[in-house]
């Protein structure tokens, strides 16, 4: 198997010259256009590894969800040695700490989260490491120090929630094929070139650039010597297929040993990988066993990242999600395609260990994907519910790259290139409530929002409300700006993604990233007061407790404009209102229609809505209609969320969308024909994002009660896939009680 | 018979309104009337009186509501990009036919769209009408319920004159039809009747597909909202060996046979 580097035999071109992946795979990848005939089952050796990884998954699973923690070690790319499942049969290696699935101290984020999420299990961290956080500080307490406490009352009355000034941000992407192909002596090589450029007056810009790109230095160095105690040397460039796969996932390796950010995406790695691949294939050196092998244990690896969280974090991010997010597929921006065998090997992984949440295989859907990768797809997402799927042919013109990964759930991100700041999400109908209250929250009446106007007693005016509500979202976009400026000025001081960014550009562009949870319940809200009569019941202090409504009124998701363009208006403005106000490192705002898991803590958090929604009651997952509101139908519901236009909301608009196989057709290949129909419907109509779910209901209900008999059942929800049976109880209920599309 | 018969004449239906169309209801996902995905409209108004039926709250012509044709084909057009090559539009019910005239027109217009046109009907009426209305049909779902006219009419109140020779003018005009046949234990499943169904059939060219569908339960409820006396409430749903012995016998007489 082993091949000296003259077998490789590659196309030259600019990335000969300089850092350029993307020239690199532009000159050598093979598209392919075929089908799925060709892929091979699982090795023996993956077999016996996935054998041994699962049954310490079920034992994870047993003991609360967290197999073991170290609790004297800070986690970087040093600080453990080696670790392996089962040395003989690895044919990738690495791990993030040296015993498979033990989970790692990472408290430059916040060292008390660290603290309550080791209490939360009966353990304690180490004195020792204890004592440091008495001299230096951390990423949350940093933030805290700068807070203000009209960030704080936003903050602790839900109206900003979710926000990574406790934990890492994440996000960050690195070009994880620089090492393979470039080694890392080469890129030091290059930092230290960028480091030179730095020059002339100092400048706090330039100061800061400086003293990242000497930290990148070191996480460069740190990698070597990590990759050396697996006996392996990634100062050179990989010499062939396996090196290849190895190198790249260990680039990988060293961010999620320094880094425990809500989201590790993994970026576009398929296809390039597919390059040594094809190479290795056509000079004889391997066969098509050997590199689903590679990809197999690979993506194997990928299942076992993991992270310490302390309990309170599973209300926003359930089921333990690490968003290893690969993007797979779409097109060149020459026409070719960037499918590759490469690519359909990732989805295989699905059938030769089993469904599964991780790594986050997400779909770039073009009207001009090959036939074969299409239907490929959509069988993969009926027999394994693990896909997403989005638009490339939007992304792609609208953003300017082709080479581009998923950050997080949904996000576009340029690989190399750009970042982005992750800047959690505003709670819109919380908002609106406070607009509705004169500034006040719902629940005790504290004043949170200053200067708003109180409305008047009886009817709701559709054109007061729009008033009060601008001036409100005016208000909550200023505070949120603030609020992210702090947070990532702290994380770059506190807690800087050396690792990633050593694999980045040195100075990238960024995109700050903002959210807003709860559009439906916005648009049917403001649809109620325009076509309906919508009173506010006040109790004895006048805040609302509930709404009267008398008349119909449009839904969102019904395909009708009238309401679905108030969810287009209010995107609109908000992020309008977030354009308007500076960003740490001239970040450019970007808006997502995104909720994770974090519906559920919304709508617990959340007074009742004009809509009709009770206190309490879970918001609709990400842009979705709200639970059997859509009762037009599938393409109706499908054709409301496409509405929302993706210059408004660049961070991603996403929807998830469960159907019983039945109503896809009686046999399998109508059930495929009729998905890609879905797909390409959906994504003609210039939607942005789709979850899909292929089951039923039953399954999930008897999943509920028997959880021991579905360990890999996965679902997908906003923007991720889950372990079904590792979400939280309310979390599954709340999912089985969505919108199933099942008419037959 | 657990509904009257109607006349379909009279102003219920609206006849001669070619604008408006008489519906129960519109499935914006349909995957299993037709190929690919379909918008489908179920009209409202019925004549026959089947005992399996499982919309029978699509039976009366006076029920439902009337919708401007323009409006269903301003839906249509909202879900074009699904339908891909494949799919469209398809008209079931209740029985299509009798609102045939205003068909012709949703068709048309469907067509000057580039809209793909099926029809799901029993072939209750054989007018001149019909016979526009077919031509302007891409795809005819012909549902024979049975071969035997007095079963026929045991089954549905009905001879089945006039739906074979539905089918015996489709033939003629040389455009492709499905047939569909629900397969209900005792009451369509005799094995002599299945063989004749077969060999009526067997030299039609058109016939692209033949459909058996397999009785369930699923419209039950509906009969009991209704207050209908429901004759079938007690039969099961054919077993999958039954199934599998009657498609084995249709395929005697066709080269594609599925079952739904």
């Amino acid at each position: 198997m082993k091949s000296t580097t003259e077998t490789l035999c590659f196309k030259t071109g600019n990335w000969n010259n300089t850092i350029d992946v993307y020239d690199f795979v532009l000159q050598n990848v093979s598209p392919y256009e075929g089908d799925s005939k060709f892929l091979s089952g699982p090795s023996e050796r993956t077999k016996k590894l996935w054998d041994i990884c699962k049954e310490n998954l079920l034992q994870e699973r047993k003991n609360n969800g967290c197999l073991a923690i170290d609790t004297n070690v800070i986690s970087n790319l040093t600080s453990f040695g080696p670790g392996y499942i089962d040395k003989k049969n690895e044919v990738i290696v690495g791990l993030q700490t040296d015993q498979l699935l033990k989970r790692a101290m990472k408290p430059f984020g916040g060292i008390k989260l660290v603290q309550s999420a080791l209490a939360e299990r009966g353990l304690q961290v180490s004195d020792e490491v204890v004592k440091i956080f008495n001299y230096a500080k951390d990423h949350n307490q940093a933030v805290f120090s700068a807070y203000d406490s009209e960030i704080r009352a936003f903050r602790s009355k839900h109206l900003l929630t979710g926000l990574p000034d406790n934990y890492a941000r994440g996000r960050i992407i690195g070009d994880f094929r620089r090492i393979p192909l470039y080694g890392v002596d080469r890129l030091i090589e290059a930092k230290k070139a960028d480091f030179a450029a730095v020059g002339g007056e100092m400048t706090d810009h330039k100061v800061r650039l400086r003293e990242e790109i000497t930290s990148q230095i070191s996480a460069l160095q740190d990698m070597k010597l990590m990759a050396h105690t697996y006996g392996l040397d990634i100062s050179v460039p990989a010499a062939n297929a396996h090196e290849a796969v190895q190198f790249t996932y260990l680039a990988y390796l060293s961010a999620v040993k320094e880094q425990d950010g809500a989201a590790m995406s993994l970026g576009n790695v398929s296809s390039f990988l597919d390059i040594y691949i094809e190479n290795d294939l056509k000079s004889g050196l391997i066969t098509e066993e050997e590199a689903q092998e590679f990809i197999d244990q690979f993506v194997m690896k990928l299942r076992l990242v993991r992270h310490l969280r302390p309990g309170s974090y599973d209300e926003i991010f359930g089921g333990d999600p690490t968003w290893v997010t690969e993007a797979i597929g779409g097109q060149f921006n020459d026409g070719r395609t960037k499918v590759t065998k490469t690519s359909f090997r990732f989805l295989q992984t699905l059938y030769n260990l089993g469904a599964s949440p991780e790594p986050n295989l997400t779909i770039l859907w073009s009207q001009k994907l090959p036939q074969g990768f299409k239907d490929f797809c959509a069988q993969v997402s009926i027999d394994t519910s693990s896909l997403q799927y989005e638009n490339d042919d939007l992304m792609r013109p609208n953003r300017g790259s082709d080479d581009y990964g998923i950050a997080c759930c949904v996000s576009y991100q340029k690989i190399g290139k750009r970042i982005q700041h992750f800047g959690a999400r505003a709670n819109l109908p919380k908002a609106l409530l406070m607009a509705l209250n004169g500034g006040r929250e719902e629940d005790k009446g504290s004043v949170v929002i200053k200067n708003i106007p109180q409305m008047k007693d009886g009817v709701l005016d559709y054109d007061s409300v729009m008033d009060i509500f601008k001036t409100t979202l005016a208000e909550v976009a200023r505070v949120y700006a603030k609020s992210m400026y702090i947070i990532h000025y702290m994380h770059d001081k506190y807690y800087y993604e050396r690792a990633q960014m050593a694999l980045i550009d040195s100075d990238p562009g960024i995109d700050i990233a903002y959210g807003a949870a709860g559009i439906s319940i916005i648009a049917d809200s403001l649809s109620a007061i325009k076509y309906a009569k919508v009173t506010p019941v006040r109790n004895d202090i006048g805040l609302t407790v509930d709404f009267n409504i008398e008349g119909d009124f449009p839904k969102y998701g019904n395909d009708d404009d009238r309401v679905d363009s108030i969810a287009q208006e209010i995107t609109k403005i908000f992020i309008d209102e977030l354009r308007k106000h500076r960003a740490y490192k001239d970040a450019t705002p970007t808006l997502s229609l995104l909720t994770i898991t974090s519906n559920v803590m919304y709508g617990t958090n959340t007074g009742s809505t004009p809509d009709g929604r009770k206190a309490g009651e879970a918001f609709a997952p990400g842009a979705n209609p709200m639970h059997g509101r859509d009762v037009n139908g599938a393409i109706a519901s499908l054709n409301s969320v496409s509405k929302l236009s993706y210059d408004d909301a660049q961070d991603g608009i996403s929807n998830t969308f469960s159907m019983v196989p039945k109503s896809l057709g009686s046999d399998k290949e109508e059930q495929v024909s009729n998905l890609v129909g879905i797909m390409d419907g959906y994504f003609a109509r210039n939607a942005h994002h789709l979850n899909v779910n292929v089951l039923d209901k039953e399954t999930l209900m008897d999943a509920y009660e028997h959880p021991e008999n579905y360990p890999q059942l996965t679902i997908r929800v906003s923007g991720y896939a889950v372990n079904f049976v590792r979400l939280s109880k309310a979390h599954q209920l709340e999912v089985i009680t969505r919108t199933f599309h099942e008419t037959m | 018979m657990y509904f009257p018969q109607q006349q379909y004449t009279d102003d219920s239906i609206d006849v001669h309104n070619p604008d408006l169309l008489r519906i129960h209801s519109i499935e914006t996902l349909g995957t299993h009337d037709g190929p690919g995905i379909r918008m489908v409209v179920f009209v409202q108004g019925c004549q026959f009186r089947c005992l399996y039926c499982q919309n029978p709250d699509t039976i009366d012509i006076h029920g439902g509501s009337f919708v401007p044709i323009e409006e269903l084909v301003e839906k249509a057009l909202h879900q074009k990009s699904y339908f891909g090559k494949k799919g469209g539009v398809t008209v079931s019910g209740g029985e299509p036919l009798l609102q045939r005239e205003k068909l012709i027109h949703f068709f048309d217009r469907l067509h000057e769209n580039g809209i793909n046109t099926c029809l799901d009907s029993n072939g209750r009426v054989l007018d001149s009408k019909t016979e526009q209305l077919l031509e302007r049909t891409d795809l005819l779902l012909l549902d024979v319920k049975h071969i035997n006219k007095e079963w026929h009419k045991k089954l549905t109140g009905l001879k089945n004159k006039t739906t074979l020779r539905v089918a015996e003018y489709r033939e003629s005009t040389g455009k492709p039809m499905w047939l569909r046949y629900v397969l209900v234990p005792g009451w369509s499943d005799q094995e002599e009747y299945l063989h004749e169904w077969g060999k009526h059939f067997a030299s039609y060219k058109t016939i692209e597909k033949v459909e058996i569908i397999p009785f369930h339960q699923l419209g039950k409820h509906k009969w009991e909202v209704m207050g209908l006396e429901y004759q079938l409430a007690d039969t099961q749903p054919p077993t999958k060996e039954e199934v599998n012995k009657a498609a084995e016998i249709f395929r005697l007489y066709f080269k594609n046979v599925k079952i739904k």
